[in-house]
């Protein structure tokens, strides 16, 4: 399967990740290979077979609701690029110049 | 060293941890120039811990008292620099160990230093990696293999008598084929994922990568058993593998699955393993072939899940929280410019061929697709352990290959996975250890796979293999 450089400049900003032009033609060229390669998979019996998101027979594995220790804020917040008071910082959320 | 053998030096006080700390210190030194298998390392902080160990003296419920492990460069250790080789975590120091270092620690390890590895597990070369690449120790133009290619190389060189590793596709497992180790996969949920920075969570298991398969069981031993803080951690007993490891081979039956010894398996290699399976024999085994019908599916299969799974997991790389932040007047900006920057270009190629499978549109042609095959591929492994109670395979179609050989050609990379990576998509045990050597000195390894939680089988076959065999015995010269 094909893949040009604007479909994936389109899943890029879906995955939040600037790319340049190079990567974007280089990008499409190995993703449409690989895309290709797992059309394979078109061949395999699907019909009435169960999806295996996960091997263990698990669901919904709950702990008794009690309160437990957590990180102490300080240590969560040991790592933030930049921080205020007890609070991680961003930059402003929306542009206004839009 | 072995494991074994430190602790016996230790019992008999001929040795002391410090003793054996600064002959790894010299070890590194001589070796760790040419291969690179570290991505920090800090002298005085292993003497410090050796220090402490030394003075609270041995005790029973200390079994690894005094024995240094590597910690691969994607496993939380608290207050050392952990960033799974990418430069979007650099600086990162986690603010808890995780589980399995929790109980090392307590076992009385002493941990060596964060081993080098692909970029965020991406990889089969440990080529992708911020801090430049790892070398195989027996051939110095040649990867150790990836992703966990630091801790194998750094095993195989002697510059760490043990280390902990990660598989998702084989990353334990192929890069101690390369390098000439054992290395183990275990079950999934047999060991706790608590701290271990994702890849892919429906794959990903913990394992130890040795010298021997007797201290591949003492590592499983301590890091084992069900962990509240991992939900998928199964509530399964831990058994005595010391104990699987003295059975013999005698009556076990084994498989070996026609799908695995195909052309694209080097001559060499395929010879070997059959090699072993007449020592198996020899050893009262029985063999008979069986089939994995479904594993030319594997790998397309592998790089819808992995990649669909990661591309969710390293959302949480957006500058927020820890990591690279790079300027940006919006939270957008700010967004994609950190993961552009932070992000090498295998994680960039792998979030978006993982955004893609998951986009609406492609999400049932794809990414369901490839969960319905998923199963396929573990009804085959059911079946097989239906009839035999081990299945033995080459480890990588290949001895390791040279620096940049497939750098530039993602899918020839992929596909040098292709035997390692089914054990994942089914979620059972495997273990890598030696089973020959080129003519030119190049390692390669035979792979052990059982039911799940079948690992006390690995340890009996690969115990008794190990018995009558001296691969595991041979070190690369510098």
């Amino acid at each position: 399967m094909a893949i040009s450089p604007k479909e994936v400049e389109s899943l890029s900003h879906l995955a939040r990740i600037q790319l340049t032009g190079e990567e974007l033609s280089r990008f499409a060229g190995q993703l449409g290979e690989i895309l290709s390669y797992v059309e394979k998979l078109k061949q395999a019996q699907t019909e009435g077979v169960p999806p295996t998101p996960h091997v263990l027979p698990l669901s919904n594995v709950f702990r008794e609701d009690r309160l437990q220790p957590s990180l102490p804020i300080e240590q969560a917040l040991a790592n933030a690029p930049e921080r205020e008071g007890p609070y991680f910082k961003v930059p402003r959320v929306i542009d206004p110049t839009r | 060293m072995t494991l074994r053998q430190i602790q016996e030096l230790y019992r008999q006080k001929k040795s002391s941890p410090s003793e054996v700390a600064e002959g790894l210190l010299a070890r590194i030194g001589q070796w760790e120039p040419k291969v690179h298998a570290f991505s920090w390392f800090d002298p005085e902080s292993v003497r410090e811990q050796v220090k402490l160990l030394e003075k609270g003296g041995p005790a029973a419920d200390r079994p690894l008292w005094g024995i240094p492990v590597l910690i691969k460069d994607n496993i939380c250790v608290q207050g050392v620099p952990t960033t799974c080789a990418s430069k979007i975590l650099a600086g990162f120091r986690p603010p808890y160990d995780a589980t399995v270092v929790e109980r090392l620690k307590q076992a009385g390890a002493v941990l060596l230093g964060m081993a080098n590895m692909d970029e965020f597990a991406f990889g089969s070369s440990c080529e992708h990696s911020c801090y430049g690449p790892t070398r195989n120790p027996w051939d110095l133009a040649r990867v150790p293999g990836g992703s966990s290619g630091g801790s194998a190389a750094a095993v195989a060189a002697g510059m760490a008598p043990a280390a902990l590793g990660s598989d998702t596709g084989g990353s334990i497992r192929q890069p101690a084929s390369f390098c000439g180790v054992v290395g183990l996969k275990p079950t999934y949920g047999r060991i706790s994922r608590y701290g271990l920075i994702a890849f892919a969570s429906s794959l990903d298991q913990i394992g130890p990568i040795t010298r021997t398969v007797e201290d591949a069981a003492l590592l499983a031993q301590v890091m084992a058993g069900r962990d509240p803080r991992d939900s998928t951690s199964a509530d399964v007993a831990v058994p005595d593998y010391a104990g699987a490891l003295r059975q013999t081979a005698q009556g076990l039956r084994i498989g070996l699955p026609k799908e695995y010894m195909g052309e694209g398996v080097e001559p060499l290699v395929r010879k070997a393993v059959e090699e072993s399976l007449a020592l198996f024999k020899r050893l009262g085994a029985t063999v008979k072939e069986v089939s994995l019908p479904h594993t030319e599916y594997a790998v397309p299969t592998y790089y819808i899940v992995a990649t669909a799974e990661a591309s969710s997991n390293l959302a949480r790389f957006d500058g927020v929280r820890f990591g690279h932040r790079a300027d940006g007047k919006t939270l957008l900006e700010m967004y994609t410019r950190s993961r552009e920057e932070g992000f090498g270009p295998e994680a960039k190629r792998r979030i978006t061929l993982g955004t893609f499978v998951l986009s609406s549109g492609y999400y049932d042609a794809y990414y369901n697709r490839a969960l319905k095959v998923r199963t396929l591929i573990r009804r085959d492994f059911e079946r097989a352990f239906e009839q035999v109670d081990l299945l033995v395979t080459p480890t990588a179609p290949t001895p390791p290959f040279k620096l940049g050989e497939k750098m530039e050609d993602p899918l020839t990379m992929y596909l040098s996975d292709i035997l390692t990576i089914s054990v994942n998509l089914a979620g059972v045990p495997a273990l890598s250890m030696p089973c020959g050597f080129t003519e030119s000195g190049l390692p390669f390894g035979m792979q052990l796979i059982a039911k799940p939680f079948g690992e006390e089988t690995l340890f009996r076959a690969g115990g008794a293999y190990e018995r009558e065999t001296e691969w595991h015995k041979r070190e690369p010269k510098l």
